[in-house]
């Protein structure tokens, strides 16, 4: 814990109520019985239960004392009691939770299910027929309920405990035959001793609670004697005639409890640490760009046009653009591949593509059509019908993207349900057929089970048949085989090409990888710290214009990689987005850099063959083959 | 052989294991109720009586109860009492203790389950769509707003919220009634002040629940689907709050069972907790007995019902059981 730290958390205005609340709580506890003791217990003759007055601000109880210096008094014997219990407790429940540690396993595990079961009943219960046993009064009250709080304290005790037992360094010290209960004291109690501080802490607060309502339902404190639960008991009687009595007594359960729930919070950010990094926020107010006039009609193949593409996020100083002026064109059963490393902004490009950019995100785009309409120009309920309808996703982690409540069928039929309004037999008829259609075997039977009987594949090849329920034109697959194996990786792949053969829908395939991309697609887009650096066809992959590409390519180890030297990779990492060069991104770890990399970003532009590079000095074919 | 039957038949090993330990479990409960008695230092029935109550009945009572008898043999008649629902003679009032149980556990179940039904119909909602209104960083206003109240909510304890609300209503409005069993109207008070803090933790729990749902990958991909909002949320991601939500919702229920004994007493209600108070101050072993039986094997039966609830609406967690 460094100091500085604590001094943040202190002086937030968490910590200055708390610590100003305590504070005046342990004040009066230590001022007010000498100063007020006597006022307390002074008889004001002929003014039984008043209401509030000069001489009594809170009014008097049954037998005239004055009811603001009883409740003043009163903090110190409710705290003591509070702190005794919290104090006991903690006491019985470290000895309880960690003996299962000491003890053999079996031992051990009959006192962690004993104090399953004791945690099964709420405290204030036990407190409550413990009480007849330790017998009514202040004494009784307080072993009752720190019995009764000791299970609790033991369980997080020994949860903790066990997490260190098996840690390293105690295992060593078992083979080294450190005696047991020297383990215990010199490794397990100091390391487990930090949540339960903070726990014992707010419990402070809870005891005071339910030591107040033992008090107040009579098995606590006793007359003369009395604390807050007491007056409560007192008070309540005369809540006609003095709510005051009642009421003053509540109020300083409910803030002391506060104060100690609160202490005991801060303590946890002290101690752990938590850090609000506050972040700035994209506005959504973002001088949005209007969509292009749509006069020049795209041609009728063209499933997807997106131009200059940004996406805005949240940053710690001002929001930043991981993806900026992304362009891209998809016709009909077309396999695109768009390449570049984690942090690239691929992802990003691709849920923008697909219209699903969550908040705190922006997306904004000078044009973005499918299959011609406009986007933002079309009536938001025919945007959806549309994008459900021709536009299908395909994720990452086919584990976590069909939902785990529901029938994989029903996952598939409410895609027709939704958009063709077919009714609950037909569309659970197309599910089966296209789970046949993805090559899952014995469909009927399949779609019946949930998502957990599926393995990985056949999750992945399952969400590619939700997207065929309708006529996809577009499918989107985001780094779809990342979380499959090899031979899996391959089949995923196959279905998709087949699809976009059968179907003739164009499939904008999202990789890190550029060995996946170019076995499936035509054409590649590799991208750059949120920029498309080189546009090409696959063909043209080995005389890639871009220096990047060519690095991307040489890392790909093939059958002739001579496998006594180490693998080609880009030295230096990519640039973070919120703070990129003035220049190039690429220029830090490129070779080629010159100044003018550096202080000049180069737009992407014909690169003469059939792509288009953002390159100061492109690789030219030509040139390098004479080289 | 174990294995295979766990794989071929994991209701059977869970039901068999669970009601394996509700029967252990209620079992400690029984003897825990028999050995509190016969913990009390000194006689439990001259504490009874009192000091001035003539040694000859002293004597007759212990007689009665059997104190006389060798302990083990005790504990089996307390056994076969209990199998024959003969729960005993209160030492305070001379009637049997199963007619005294019969009056007083409705009004306790009333109160009990009309407030542990006004938590879930409130609370759910309300952390559902406060979930929904604050997901991805959303409505700081409302993160803060929501944190606070509930915030405060909790750190209220029910016999306090009792008073306050007797103050406000019954005192200053002069609305509703704030003693006894009436009508529909004396439920409000009493409700009300068990509700509050359960309603608050529920819906932080329901609203964490949503928040951590709606991040999940199936949701973007239910999005991705366009689906209406409404299915979004009420098909694809309210079932995966429910067991968190549902875990949760016993440990209310358990407490709230703690909360009546409290909250009965504020509102001089007819039930088991005040009779709790009632008989432990009065010493009325066989009463006290009676009520301990009630609240463990009550305790005891929720959290067997939610296991089992769990089970059927999300049948992976038969397999964690077993």
């Amino acid at each position: 814990m460094s100091r500085s730290r604590a001094r943040h958390h202190l002086s937030s205005p968490l910590g200055v109520v708390t610590v100003v609340l305590l504070l005046l709580l342990v004040a009066t506890a230590v001022v007010a019985p000498w100063l007020f003791g006597d006022r307390a217990t002074q008889i004001a003759g002929g003014s039984l239960q008043a209401g509030p007055s000069a001489a009594h601000p809170f009014g008097t109880d049954a037998l005239g004392r004055d009811v603001l210096a009883r409740t003043l008094v009163a903090t110190r014997l409710s705290l003591v009691l509070a702190v005794l219990v919290v104090g006991i407790g903690v006491a019985c429940g470290l000895i309880i939770g960690t003996v299962p540690v000491v003890l053999g396993r079996r031992a051990g595990r009959a006192v962690v299910a004993g104090l399953n079961l004791m945690v099964a009943f709420p405290g204030l219960l036990l407190a409550l027929f413990l009480a007849m046993i330790f017998g009514v009064g202040a004494r009784g009250a307080v072993l009752s309920m720190a019995i009764a709080f000791a299970p609790s304290f033991a369980r997080l005790t020994h949860t903790t405990a066990s997490g260190v037992a098996n840690a390293d360094y105690v295992s060593a010290a078992r083979l080294l035959r450190v005696p047991r209960w020297r383990i215990l004291t010199r490794h397990v109690v100091p390391n487990i001793s930090e949540p339960l501080v903070v726990n014992a802490t707010s419990q402070v607060g809870a005891a005071l609670l339910s030591i107040s309502a033992l008090s107040y339902i009579g098995f606590g404190v006793q007359p003369p004697q009395y604390d807050w639960g007491r007056m409560l008991a007192d008070g309540l009687p005369a809540i006609y005639t003095n709510p005051a009595a009642a009421l003053a007594p509540s109020i300083m359960i409910v803030v002391a409890g506060l104060a100690f729930v609160l202490a005991g919070e801060l303590l946890t950010q002290v101690l752990g640490g938590s850090q609000h990094g506050h972040l700035r926020m994209p506005s959504l107010r973002f001088p949005r760009r209007e969509p292009a006039p749509a006069e020049t009609p795209p041609p009728g193949d063209e499933v997807l046009q997106l131009e200059r593409l940004t996406v805005t996020v949240p940053g710690e100083t001002a929001p930043f653009a991981p993806v900026v002026d992304v362009s891209m064109r998809l016709r009909r059963g077309e396999i695109v591949g768009l390449v570049g490393e984690s942090g690239s902004g691929k992802s990003l490009t691709a849920m923008a593509a697909a219209q699903l950019t969550s908040y705190p995100n922006v997306a904004d785009a000078d044009v973005h059509r499918i299959k011609g309409n406009e986007l933002r120009r079309m009536r938001p309920r025919d945007r959806e019908r549309l994008l459900g309808t021709s536009l299908a996703m395909v994720f990452q982690d086919p584990m976590s993207s069909l939902n785990p409540t529901l029938k994989v069928g029903r996952q598939l039929a409410e895609v027709a349900e939704t958009h063709e309004r077919l009714g609950r037999r037909d569309a659970w008829r197309r599910a089966v057929d296209r789970l046949s259609a993805v090559l899952i075997t014995d469909p009927e039977a399949r779609a019946k089970q949930y998502p957990m009987a599926f393995s990985g594949g056949m999750r992945q090849r399952a969400s590619i048949a939700m997207g065929l329920m309708a006529q996809p034109a577009l499918i989107v697959a985001d780094e779809p085989t990342t979380a499959l194996d090899v031979t899996v990786q391959k089949e995923v792949l196959g279905l998709l090409r087949r699809i976009s053969r059968e179907t003739d829908a164009a499939v904008l395939l999202i990789s890190h990888d550029i060995a996946v991309v170019a076995e499936n697609a035509s054409r590649v887009l590799v991208m750059y710290a949120g920029r498309v650096v080189e546009e090409l066809p696959v063909s043209g992959l080995a005389e890639a214009a871009h220096p990047y590409t060519r690095a991307l390519i040489a890392s790909i180890p093939d059958m002739s990689t001579d496998r006594s030297r180490p693998l080609a990779n880009i030295p230096g990492r990519p640039p973070h987005a919120s703070d990129l060069p003035p220049g190039c991104a690429f220029a830090p770890r490129c070779a080629r850099a010159d100044d003018r990399c550096r202080q000049e970003r180069p737009e992407l532009s014909d690169s003469g063959g059939a792509g288009a590079v953002a390159c100061w000095h492109p690789l030219l074919p030509v040139l390098e083959s004479e080289a | 052989m174990r294995s295979s039957l766990r794989t071929r038949h994991p209701w059977l090993v869970f039901l068999i294991r669970r009601l394996g330990r509700f029967v252990v479990s209620l079992a400690v409960v029984v003897t825990a109720s028999f050995a509190m008695v016969h913990a009390l230092p000194g006689d439990p029935v001259r504490a009874a009586l009192g000091l001035m109550a003539p040694p000859e009945t002293v004597a007759a009572t212990r007689e009665r109860l059997g104190l006389n008898e060798p302990l083990w043999r005790q504990y089996l008649d307390y056994l076969w009492n209990l199998l024959h629902l003969d729960l005993g003679t209160s030492l305070d009032t001379q009637t049997p203790v199963l007619e005294k149980m019969a009056q007083l556990v409705p009004a306790t179940l009333q109160l009990g389950l009309t407030a542990f039904v006004v938590c879930l119909v409130v609370a759910i909602p309300v952390g559902l769509l406060l979930g929904i209104a604050t997901r991805d960083g959303r409505g700081r206003g409302l993160h803060f707003g929501f944190g606070g109240v509930t915030g405060l909510a909790l750190s209220v304890p029910d016999y306090l919220v009792a008073v306050g609300l007797v103050f406000v209503f019954a005192v200053s409005l002069k609305a509703l009634p704030v003693a006894g069993l009436s009508g529909p109207e004396s439920f409000v008070l009493p409700v009300t002040a068990l509700v509050v803090g359960p309603v608050a933790y529920l819906a932080r729990i329901v609203r964490a629940e949503t928040q951590r749902v709606l991040g999940e990958d199936y949701i973007r991909a239910a999005r991705a689907k366009r689906l209406p909002a409404r299915l979004i949320y009420l098909r694809h991601a309210l079932p995966n709050t429910l067991t968190p939500t549902l875990t949760v919702s016993g440990m209310i229920l358990a407490s709230m069972v703690a909360g009546t004994v409290l909250v009965e007493n504020v509102f001089a209600w007819p039930g088991v907790g005040a009779e709790l108070v009632h008989s432990v101050l009065a010493k009325d072993y066989p009463v006290v007995q009676a009520v301990a039986l009630f609240f463990g094997a009550g305790i005891l039966l929720i959290n067997l019902a939610v296991d089992i609830v769990i089970a059927v609406i999300d049948p992976r967690s038969t397999i964690k059981e077993s």
